[in-house]
């Protein structure tokens, strides 16, 4: 369960003064269910995310994920989330394994507990040929498939995907779709960021237009049409951010 | 604070660090094999340069003296000395090397002698130029030894004792035990050596723990793990001091034992030659004393070199950030090198400085315990207090997520 309540990030910027990054955003995600974040590049779902997965601290309001304050418990947090985005890269030097290891040990699990873990994520995702090489002799999709273990190590409740497919190549890319299926499946709350309109038609139950930092629209896709008027998300999508973005635009000329 | 947690990270940084080949180079075999063939290379140098201008017989040319036989025979007479016919351009036989020195006897020289009036010899040589030197000292001492004859004949002569020109004599003797003088002077070389490799060895670590891992894009995979930010910080720490005292201790081991052998070596040469037998007898305490001391500093070091190593965005940016910080800490552990520079109470809080001095007196085997105690804690304060920045740099996003 994520609760984010009116979710504020503000930066100082030396050229452009104060940048609202996320302007009071608010939304719920429930459990089985996945919450696509839907907005440009620099609309604010990096920050948002990174302010759920408590890397980044909020300036204003905050954000509830299994019963734990963002601000108040960080650690409790992410003891509950498993946070993937195309910049968690992997330690070179560790072999899947160790890197996969590493986590669960963070995660305070006790031996015994993480072997079995391990053993079990290893032979789901077919790790086991790559088992002991090193991150850094990995192809792109044993990476991913490694990064994705490394969020499961401790079996977290809530996953948080940002554009866990940007870069990738269509059968990696897939992987990952797959597996934001399966957590869903597997009744964890899922929220994940995209700027690809087919992966959230696609995958998700829910959906929330953000640009500028505003979150402007939310609903299920036939929610959308309907408030909207239009079959195609795209075009539902250029309604929604067109004139806060030709301001945006204007701003940054 | 999680123990757990922070060993955790640092077994982690382990593994990874001793898998890294520039760690094996910059922490090991540099230390260990730099010292050896370092001074074991400027040992046969020297060696081999000094002996072979004493083995040179050196060619000296003498001026004039055509109207004084009897000291040109002397001078003919000095063994290991070739006497060259004379040329006009001896200036220039002397820069080109061709000959080492020249004498010139001026005119009258021998009647001058006869009638008692003093003239002076010249001596030519080409300062700095060692085989030079020893060719006008040879000439010198010679001359010397001439002129004492000449002083014994003129007193017998007169029937007068040789003590009247020789009241008294002067001799200096030493009173330091032999490890002393050794210790004095490579005491303040070898906690300079500490000093500066326990910065060098944190140095690599530093940067690669911090912008190192900015670059590679794993900060943000260990940022969403649960552990704290504190534990991190203090798990990385561990490591960078672990490789600062790793590549201090190898050094010094080295060093040590290099030593040792130069000082065998040395004691071997000066057995055949006339020179001061040269003692590196370095105490066991005194050195595991000069480790205790610098251990603060290098804490000091690990946290200083990590928190301005993450405030850069990939390893080359944090190299150039740190390049001047080599300055900072080479300065001051040079001036303590420099003669005269003792320990006062002033000096004993500043930082690097401080250690480097008192290593220098513990060396010398002489333990001030006062200024000791105030070093060693005035060093902890500020390594504490550069912990405390460390982890508090760690905790602004505006550092983490520089862009």
């Amino acid at each position: 369960m994520i609760e984010a309540r009116s979710l504020s990030k503000r930066f100082q910027d030396k050229k452009r003064g104060e940048i609202r990054a996320v302007d009071n955003v608010s939304f719920t995600c429930s459990p089985g269910r996945i919450y696509g974040l839907l907005g440009a590049n620099g609309a604010g779902k990096t920050t948002t995310l990174r302010m759920l997965a408590t890397i980044l601290e909020p300036t204003d309001g905050t954000a509830i994920i299994c019963g734990y304050d963002v601000v108040e418990h960080p650690e409790k947090v992410r003891a509950n989330v498993g946070f993937l985005s195309t910049a968690t890269a992997l330690y070179p030097r560790l072999s899947a394994q160790e890197m996969v290891e590493y986590f669960g040990r963070l995660n305070g699990l006790d031996e015994a507990t993480l072997k079995k873990r391990i053993d079990d994520i290893f032979n789901r995702l077919d790790m086991n040929s790559f088992r002991d090489r090193r991150c850094d002799k990995l192809s792109t999709g044993m990476k991913q498939k490694t990064s994705i273990a490394r969020t499961l190590v401790h079996d977290p409740p809530v996953m948080i995907f940002d554009e866990p497919t940007l870069g990738l190549d269509i059968m990696t890319a897939r992987t990952i779709t797959s597996f934001i299926r399966e957590c869903r499946d597997r009744g964890k709350t899922v929220i994940f960021s995209t700027h690809i309109m087919s992966e959230v038609e696609k995958l998700c139950d829910t959906i929330g237009i953000i640009q500028s930092g505003k979150l402007l629209a939310e609903g299920t896709l036939a929610e959308l049409r309907a408030k909207y008027g239009e079959q195609d998300l795209e075009e539902i999508f250029v309604k929604v951010v067109g004139p806060l973005h030709a301001q945006a635009e204007a701003q940054a000329i | 604070m999680n123990f757990h947690a922070i060993s955790v990270v640092y077994r982690k940084e382990l593994t990874e660090w001793l898998r890294d080949r520039r760690t094996l180079i910059s922490t090991v075999i540099v230390p260990l094999l730099a010292f050896p063939i370092l001074i074991t290379g400027m040992i046969s140098l020297a060696n081999v340069m000094v002996n072979n201008a004493k083995k040179e017989t050196p060619k000296i040319m003498i001026i004039g003296g055509e109207d004084s036989p009897q000291t040109l025979d002397t001078l003919r007479a000095i063994k290991d000395l070739e006497i060259v016919p004379y040329a006009a351009d001896w200036k220039d036989e002397i820069s080109d090397k061709k000959i080492r020195a020249a004498v010139e006897i001026p005119k009258g020289f021998q009647a001058s002698l006869d009638s008692n009036t003093a003239e002076t010899l010249h001596i030519y040589y080409y300062e700095g130029e060692v085989k030079s030197s020893i060719g006008a000292d040879h000439v010198e001492k010679s001359l010397k030894d001439y002129r004492d004859e000449m002083i014994k004949k003129r007193l017998e002569a007169k029937d007068l004792p040789t003590n009247l020109v020789t009241p008294f004599e002067i001799k200096q003797e030493n009173v330091a035990p032999p490890e002393k003088v050794g210790g004095a002077s490579i005491g303040s070389f070898i906690g300079y050596m500490v000093i500066i490799l326990s910065m060098t060895g944190a140095m690599y670590p530093a940067i690669d723990l911090t912008a190192g891992e900015k670059e590679r894009g794993t900060m943000e995979t260990i940022l969403s793990s649960p552990v704290s930010r504190l534990d991190l910080v203090l798990g990385k720490f561990l490591l960078v001091f672990s490789a600062s005292l790793t590549t201090a201790i190898l050094s010094v081991t080295s060093m040590g034992v290099s030593f040792a052998y130069m000082g065998h070596a040395l004691t071997a040469n000066a057995g055949n030659a006339s020179g001061p037998t040269v003692h590196m007898n370095l105490g066991l305490t005194s050195v595991v004393a000069v480790f205790l001391m610098a251990l603060p500093l290098s804490v000091l070091f690990s946290a200083v070199l990590m928190t301005i190593a993450l405030f850069a965005k990939t390893y080359k940016e944090a190299q150039s950030y740190l390049t001047p910080m080599t300055f900072v800490i080479v300065i001051p552990a040079v001036a303590s090198i420099l003669p005269g520079v003792e320990l006062t109470p002033k000096l004993a809080l500043i930082p690097i400085l401080n250690t480097s001095l008192v290593c220098k007196e513990i060396i010398t085997g002489t333990y001030h315990w006062n200024s000791i105690a105030t070093i060693f804690a005035s060093t902890c304060v500020y390594a504490a207090a550069a912990i405390f920045l460390a982890v508090k740099t760690f905790q602004r996003e505006s550092v983490l997520f520089r862009s």
